[in-house]
């Protein structure tokens, strides 16, 4: 059998490189109407009264009294209004749509609403906790009674801005007896389930279409719900079809960020051993709780990183502050907390005078060690052999000793972590319970019935590559049009590095029972759904048992100069090497690989998002900056297989894993360079000068 | 209202318009050019590139009364070209191509580039590429694709 990693020509590559691909900015239906948001002044505060002005003919606002059903988003919990009622609580949040077929006619109408309000005080601080986890492992007080000293870390991350080039968009028309919305969305589910709700209507009333998705990395799983929310109960009362396109600012200013979060790492030492560990950790959510609480999980979750320490104690909390809601973001709260545990084990071993390496590999998580939650990691962990390869190519022993002890200003990093594949703890098994389908019609193509979304990731190419290849059938044969929820079976959403192995396994799976079953010239449809192994436990109360029914991992090794006068950091040239257990493609995972680290880096060093009482200050491309082409280092990326038994071919996670690593590693190789302890990130020149100033 | 004369895709075209639209809008909606994409709106993305007598412009900046007798190329009409359908190639072997919002921009850029330059260096293609954001690739698979096309595409530009 040929080896499925070879890659083949991507099959979308072609129609977006000529420029025919139809994202949903590029859709027109006749008689199309605009919509625009109207959003509140205040960052929290109390309506008393809304004036509206006389409408011309053909025009619309649409606010919460045109809500059928209750009026919020869907998500986990009823919290985010679609349209604001009485109260505001970040600064431009959603009271309505003004909506009509002239654009500039809309502004004006925006321009005439008046919107009177009872300021209230709003809160920016880490005080509000409306999620608290936490759990321990081992014997945690015994390690602290043992320990002859305490080190102790803060660390914090910042926002961080998804920026997929093309903006938010959808367009909801109604046709058939259906309310449509098509969209640059990641999970055509969730937003058909949101829509259900705040129409209050039947499963059939609701139809969601993906269009060609800009780029999303997890910005588009959770938000485009609201812009659905507030399309669909305009186009149920007026009936036509209404484009919402945001603009950049917009775009920057009012959806989901990274959640930035405020890290403490305690540990307890005897001699040269880490008796135990505590980690303490609070994340802003914003003004709403939305996801928070699942990329709460993933951080707590993540707090050993890529180690086994056997003491452990966790706790979290969710806090709310009248700031933008923040969302999914790939990586989903592990950057955060991988950062934190990087730099600590480096900051640990320079604190008890051992070698940062050494001190990793004594800690390296090891096959059949138990997680930080107490389950057991299953699958071999082929990370010694995966640094040996880091170590030769990078040359990082003999550099990292060079530059701690010249004055050349150059630095080496490194970062180990992990990422768990797939939700969190029971998800795949309680909540989604994914479903695929196959179908063969009678010339013997093979349409692929699944609900995942090709936004770049490459997955209308390999999931065509898995099917193609258990058929052996050239891949011409097999189709995977674009998901839409009155064809395809809720397969899950697009997050969590789960989309080649759950879905893509179930989607092996039933393409063996297809070809185990095979009729020549009839139509054929076979299906599968997700089953839990027996021996994946979790107990979602107690934060105990196997979170992860997998683990990817990975190391990143980066080289940089920072400039003596100005302390500008230039990111130089890379080594990275990950364990995905088998690339469906491996130009596919290079090119993940390629673009996951440098948006990691860009958190690391670069990437510059702040509020201001409340109000986001870097709100335009020119002001956010992220990595360009003469920013990026040259990259040499390692693939090495360990196949996972229950993954297509043995294939794992990897969207997420090529970023989580990236901030550590450069933060790390920024330390080298100036011998200072980095705590925060992005590693800005201004923070490098506070750091050499602070002598 | 003014009547503004160019050339588009090779085609000439009057057109009685506002002179201060966008050329970005007039390319959209008009003549539904929409490989033409807008992605910031303010001329720091790049994902609107278009050639203005073969320079390399950000059509969102651009107001329509600039182009009078002018000659504008976009991705659609460097496709029907002998150089666009080697850079298309190029991309495509060298994986260059994700989510592909900014691709069209980007091969915009890189004929741009081969057209001064038919045989640039990395750091000469990373320069050329430096106004034009993608967040997906990391860059390395289109620096790569610029050099390939420079390559195949060689006498073609």
């Amino acid at each position: 059998m040929k080896d499925i990693s070879k890659s083949i020509k991507k099959v979308d590559s072609d129609e977006k490189a000529t420029g025919k691909a139809k994202y949903v900015s590029d859709i027109k239906m006749p008689g199309m109407l605009y919509a625009k948001t109207l959003r509140s002044e205040h960052q929290k505060a109390k309506i008393i009264n809304r004036t509206y002005p006389v409408l011309p003919d053909g025009y619309y606002i649409i606010d919460y009294k045109d809500i059928p059903g209750k009026n919020f988003v869907k998500i986990i919990f009823e919290d985010l209004p679609v349209f604001v009622e009485h109260q505001v609580n970040y600064y431009q949040e959603p009271i309505a749509l003004v909506i009509g077929p002239d654009k500039l006619k809309i502004l004006e109408i925006l321009e005439q609403i008046i919107i009177e309000y009872e300021v209230l005080v709003p809160k920016y601080d880490y005080v509000n906790s409306v999620i608290n986890y936490h759990f321990k492992k081992g014997d945690i007080e015994k390690a602290k009674k043992l320990a002859t000293k305490t080190i102790k870390y803060d660390y914090e991350t910042p926002y961080q801005e998804q920026l997929y080039i093309e903006p938010q968009g959808m367009i909801g028309y109604f046709e058939n007896n259906q309310i449509n919305m098509i969209g640059s969305i990641q999970c055509p589910y969730y937003v058909k389930n949101a829509l259900i709700s705040i129409l209050d209507s039947a499963d059939d009333y609701i139809r969601v279409e993906q269009a060609t998705v800009g780029g999303a990395f997890g910005g588009k799983e959770e938000f485009p719900s609201l812009t659905a929310c507030q399309l669909a109960v305009a186009v149920d009362l007026i009936k036509k079809p209404i484009k919402l396109i945001y603009e950049r600012e917009e775009d920057m200013e009012t959806t989901t960020k990274r959640h930035p979060a405020k890290i403490t790492l305690e540990a307890y030492i005897k001699d040269d051993e880490i008796l135990g560990m505590s980690s303490e950790v609070g994340i802003d959510a914003g003004a709403y709780i939305g996801l928070s609480g699942v990329v709460l999980s993933r951080a707590l979750i993540a707090s050993t990183g890529a180690y086994t320490i056997d003491n452990l104690e966790v706790n979290g909390d969710v806090f709310l502050t009248n700031t933008v809601p923040n969302g999914a973001f790939r990586g989903f709260g592990a950057p955060q907390m991988l950062f934190a545990v990087e730099m600590f084990i480096h900051h640990i071993a320079k604190e008890i005078d051992v070698d940062p390496l050494e001190l990793r590999k004594k800690y390296l998580a090891k096959q059949k060690d138990a997680t930080s939650t107490g389950g057991m990691f299953r699958d071999p962990i082929i990370m010694p052999e995966m640094l040996d390869l880091a170590l030769k190519e990078s040359n990082y022993k003999e550099k990292v000793k060079q530059y701690e002890n010249d004055n050349s200003y150059r630095g080496i990093g490194m970062s180990w972590f992990l990422h768990g594949c797939g939700f969190t703890g029971s998800g795949e098994a309680t909540h989604i319970k994914a479903l695929v389908k196959l179908a063969k019609d009678k010339e013997d193509n093979v349409t692929i019935l699944i609900a995942a979304v090709d936004m770049g990731q490459g997955i209308k190419t390999t999931m065509r590559k898995i099917v193609a290849n258990i058929l052996d059938m050239p891949i011409e044969k097999i189709i995977y049009n674009n998901p839409d929820t009155n064809l395809v079976p809720d397969s899950g959403p697009t997050v969590a590095s789960r989309t080649i192995m759950i879905v893509g396994g179930l989607v092996a799976r039933a393409a063996k029972q297809l070809k185990e079953n095979w009729l020549p010239k009839e139509n054929q449809v076979v299906s599968e759904r997700y089953k839990q192994p027996e021996y994946i436990k979790w107990d979602e109360e107690k934060f105990f048992g196997d979170a992860y029914p997998a683990y990817s991992w990975g190391i990143n090794i980066i080289e940089v100069e920072v400039d003596k006068v100005t302390y500008e950091v230039t990111a130089k040239e890379m080594w990275n090497v990950y364990d995905v257990g088998k690339a469906i493609d491996e130009q596919i995972i290079l090119g993940q690989a390629d673009g996951g680290q440098l948006q990691g880096i860009g958190y690391g060093y670069l990437e510059v998002m702040q509020a201001k009482d409340g109000k986001i200050q870097h709100k335009n491309v020119t002001d956010y900056i992220i990595p360009t082409t003469v920013d990026t280092p040259k990259m040499h990326n390692y693939i090495l297989d360990n196949p996972y038994p229950l993954g297509p071919y043995g294939a794992k996670g990897a969207g997420e894993l090529t970023l989580v690593g990236g901030a550590p590693a450069i933060a790390l190789a920024i330390e080298n360079a100036i011998n200072k302890k980095v705590t925060k990130i992005p590693v800005t020149p201004e923070y490098i000068m506070e750091l050499i100033n602070n002598e | 209202m003014s009547k503004i004369k160019f050339k588009l895709n090779n085609i000439a075209y009057t057109i009685e318009e506002n002179p201060s639209v966008r050329l970005l809008d007039i390319l959209r909606e008009q003549f539904d050019f929409v490989g033409v994409k807008e992605g910031c709106g303010e001329g720091e993305c790049g994902a609107c590139a278009v050639l203005i007598n073969g320079k390399l412009v950000n059509s969102c900046l651009v107001p329509l009364g600039n182009v009078h007798n002018q000659e504008i190329m976009t991705i659609e009409g460097l496709s029907e070209t002998k150089q666009g359908q080697i850079l298309t190639e190029s991309y495509s072997k060298e994986g260059a191509v994700q989510c592909g919002f900014c691709t069209p921009g980007m091969l915009m850029a890189s004929h741009a580039l081969l057209s001064e330059n038919p045989h640039p260096t990395e750091e000469q293609v990373k320069i050329g590429l430096s106004g034009n954001l993608c967040r997906c690739t990391g860059y390395n698979m289109i620096i790569n694709a610029v050099i390939r096309a420079s390559k195949d595409g060689e006498g073609l530009w």
